[in-house]
């Protein structure tokens, strides 16, 4: 076998997530219009303010066309033929797990989230998100001993309206951009985290989303906000089957970091990508920001994105505090035929504000992978800092990687730093492994391991082991 | 040990070697000398199965078995090592992570159990006795902003490391300074011993000043013209390659 023919099949492992859970649906007939709104909101028992925010996003979206700047193809979107609103029948009392469907308890332990008393994940709380509703919050009560509120969407609507009025749409407005306004208009559900003053989260949050439905697509729509002095670290996971449809994830998330609070947000993505001539998979359209609001706070994103047939996502900080800092930490691993456009921004507003931006692609197959960031230093930043490294790795020469780098400096104060590799997985590199007694395999596997280090020491504990074996799948075959 | 019978070698279609016969024996230090460009460095890396040379025609033998067709790991764990003329970098890998893996592997072909990371880092320090090394190297990832003394020390401890039955050092000496190259051939004479076979690949006759081989072979243009003694590569210092050269043209 050939050293291309070796890396291709190396490369090429089978998606184990892509199961169906045979389940009755309560579903919206497809399509959008003010009608199907009123009913989500109606169906979610929203208060009024709710609804006025849904529709007028639709209002707004309305007037928006899809952007056409990424570097990403796909066939023209029909927003008309997607079910925006798909809910299990058997609708969960939230309280108690007895009452969730056996079928989905199970499709969570399959996709390895126990969400049972007796499995739990130790000291990670979990909410569950199956195609539009949340199913699941584990250990709800632990937290709020702790005077942490984390729950679903809906419920923090219904709940806690005070809070969400007040931080919804508040970074990511509703009118921000084509599919943040389609997302404000049918969001159907998603996680809340409020962390009160002075608060360290016992625990790592997580939310973890599946899509099952076939003819759906996913809005998810999260809110984490952490007042003065608070942290938390919060990790996402996602899967979805595999259809030969494509099916459109359009999440919003809001990050809010007061007065010297520090807000960690981990990502491991592995919606279904399509299969190898490019048929199916999630177009994965996510806007994600944060806000260093107060001064000294901090906004981590880390991100793991190794599944979808289109990524396009830019996590962002907005760093308005003085001294505030904001990191990005990405590795994004494309193969087949899958495209991602992918990284951040850095707005620097306060003074001695700091920005880290760490972003590592792997490209595959016949795949694109792009890197795209703007670091923006506005003029009252001064003394803001910013250092950025972008490299990409290509496995195979069907592939492809580009980086985008956009800088904007308004203020001579302020120090920026930019680094970009490309390199081949050097022939030269694994025949030097091999030379040692390390098979060809093991030798690729040390390679990217070693590539993606930097960002994998981000992760949470509990999450890099997952996520190194996850890359290993994604990325690990027979060889010879 | 090694024995190479009518070795023709090809990269992108151009032949570069072109009948090579070769018999070590174990114990033997064998040292190819010859101008740029006459196929030395090829000749260590097709022994040890770079897939980027295709072998044309004849045999290479390890040990009494054919090795044409096996993969570079598997010539590895039976024993064949290659210090690289220029060590390539691995970022994020550190030279402790390599080395415990490749070590391990071939303790696992031999039926032996593996090291824990605290038993590796014990029979690590031995062996970074003999080239040495600071311990600080050993955490670092491989190669990766280390000095070309550096680089050329961490071949000879891997080689420490990974005890290889046959070892094909690629102008090792190339790069090093008179300190440094003192500090190597001192590691390679420790681990040379009665039963290993040693390939020596250079190009300037300094290096067999500190290790001294058995057989001196000339390699021009593909082919071995002319072996002997070590007094040869004396010869050569003294003549250049060039009064060679001439006696092959003509």
């Amino acid at each position: 076998m050939s050293q291309t023919e070796a890396l291709d099949t190396f490369v090429s492992q089978p998606y184990k997530y892509g199961f169906v859970t045979e389940i009755e649906y309560e579903e919206f007939p497809r399509g959008l219009n003010e009608d199907v709104i009123r009913m989500i909101s109606e169906r979610k028992g929203e208060p009024a303010f709710m609804l006025e925010f849904r529709l007028k996003a639709y209002r707004h979206w309305l007037t928006m066309t899809e952007p056409v700047w990424h570097n990403v193809q796909y066939p023209a979107m029909d927003f008309q033929d997607i079910v925006y609103y798909s809910a299990p029948k058997k609708k969960p009392t939230l309280n108690s797990l007895d009452e969730v469907d056996p079928l989905i308890l199970e499709t969570y332990e399959k996709l390895g989230i126990p969400l049972s008393e007796q499995k739990m994940l130790a000291n990670v709380a979990v909410d569950a998100v199956f195609d539009s509703v949340s199913v699941a919050t584990t250990f709800r009560e632990k937290l709020y001993e702790a005077g942490v509120i984390f729950c679903s969407i809906s419920e923090a609507i219904k709940e806690h309206p005070e809070l969400v009025k007040a931080y919804l749409g508040s970074v990511v407005p509703a009118a921000d951009n084509f599919y943040a306004a389609l997302n404000s208009a049918v969001f159907t559900d998603g996680s809340f985290c409020y962390i009160p003053k002075g608060v360290k989260c016992p625990m790592e949050l997580s939310t973890y989303f599946r899509i099952n439905n076939s003819e759906s697509g996913q809005f998810e729509r999260t809110l984490i906000v952490a007042e003065e002095g608070a942290s938390v670290s919060y990790l996402e996971g996602c899967t979805a089957p595999q259809f030969s449809r494509n099916q459109l994830h359009a999440a919003v998330v809001e990050l809010v970091a007061l007065d010297h609070a520090e807000i960690k947000y981990s990502t491991v993505q592995n919606w279904y990508s399509g299969d190898e001539k490019g048929v199916g998979g999630i177009y994965n359209f996510v806007t994600k920001r944060g806000l260093c609001k107060g001064a000294h706070s901090k906004i981590s994103w880390t991100q793991v994105e190794t599944g979808s047939a289109i990524t396009w996502k830019y996590p962002s900080v907005i760093l308005k505090g003085d001294h505030s800092v904001g990191e990005f930490y990405s590795v994004a691993v494309t193969n087949n035929r899958m495209q991602a456009d992918t990284g951040t921004k850095m707005i620097h507003l306060g003074k001695h504000t700091r920005s880290t931006i760490i972003s590592k692609g792997i490209s595959a197959g016949e795949s694109h992978n792009s890197y795209r960031g703007l670091v923006k230093i506005a003029k009252g930043a001064e003394y803001a800092r910013n250092y950025s490294v972008c490299d990409s790795m290509l496995i195979g020469d069907r592939c492809s990687a580009n980086t985008f780098p956009y800088i904007e400096s308004a203020n001579s104060t302020a120090r920026i730093e930019h680094e970009a590799t490309t390199s081949k997985i050097g022939e030269d590199q694994i025949f030097y492994l091999q030379s040692r007694g390390i098979d060809e395999e093991n030798a690729v596997s040390l390679i990217i391991n070693g590539f993606v280090k930097e960002v994998f020491k981000e992760l949470p504990l509990e999450f890099a082991v997952e996520a190194t074996k996850l890359l290993s799948i994604k990325l690990e075959g027979s060889v010879g | 040990m090694l024995s190479i019978r009518n070795l023709h070698a090809s990269v992108d279609g151009v032949e570069i070697l072109r009948g090579i016969d070769l018999d070590i024996k174990p114990g033997e230090v064998h040292a190819i000398m010859g101008p740029n460009g006459s196929g030395k460095s090829t000749l260590s890396k097709v022994i040890a199965g770079h897939p980027a040379y295709e072998i044309t025609d004849g045999e290479i033998r390890f040990e009494g078995s054919p090795i044409n067709e096996l993969e570079p790991d598997e010539r590895a764990r039976l024993g064949l090592f290659l210090a690289f003329q220029y060590p390539v970098e691995i970022p994020g890998v550190t030279n402790a992570m390599m080395l415990r893996q490749a070590y391990n592997g071939i303790r696992r072909d031999q039926g032996l159990d593996e090291l824990d990371p605290l038993e590796f880092e014990d029979y690590l320090a031995e062996k970074l006795a003999i080239v040495e090394m600071d311990s600080s190297l050993i955490d670092r990832n491989v190669n990766e902003g280390f000095s070309g003394g550096e680089k050329k020390r961490n071949e000879i401890l891997q080689m420490a490391v990974l005890n290889p039955k046959f070892a094909l050092l690629d102008e090792t000496d190339s790069g090093l300074d008179i300190d440094a190259l003192k500090i190597v051939s001192h590691g390679i004479n420790q681990i040379r011993g009665n039963d290993k076979g040693i390939l020596l690949v250079t190009h300037y006759q300094r290096i067999l000043n500190y290790i001294t081989p058995d057989f001196v072979h000339v390699l021009v243009k593909g082919r071995i013209v002319k072996s002997g003694g070590k007094e040869l590569a004396l010869q050569l210092e003294a003549e250049g390659y060039d009064a060679i050269l001439e006696a092959v043209d003509a």
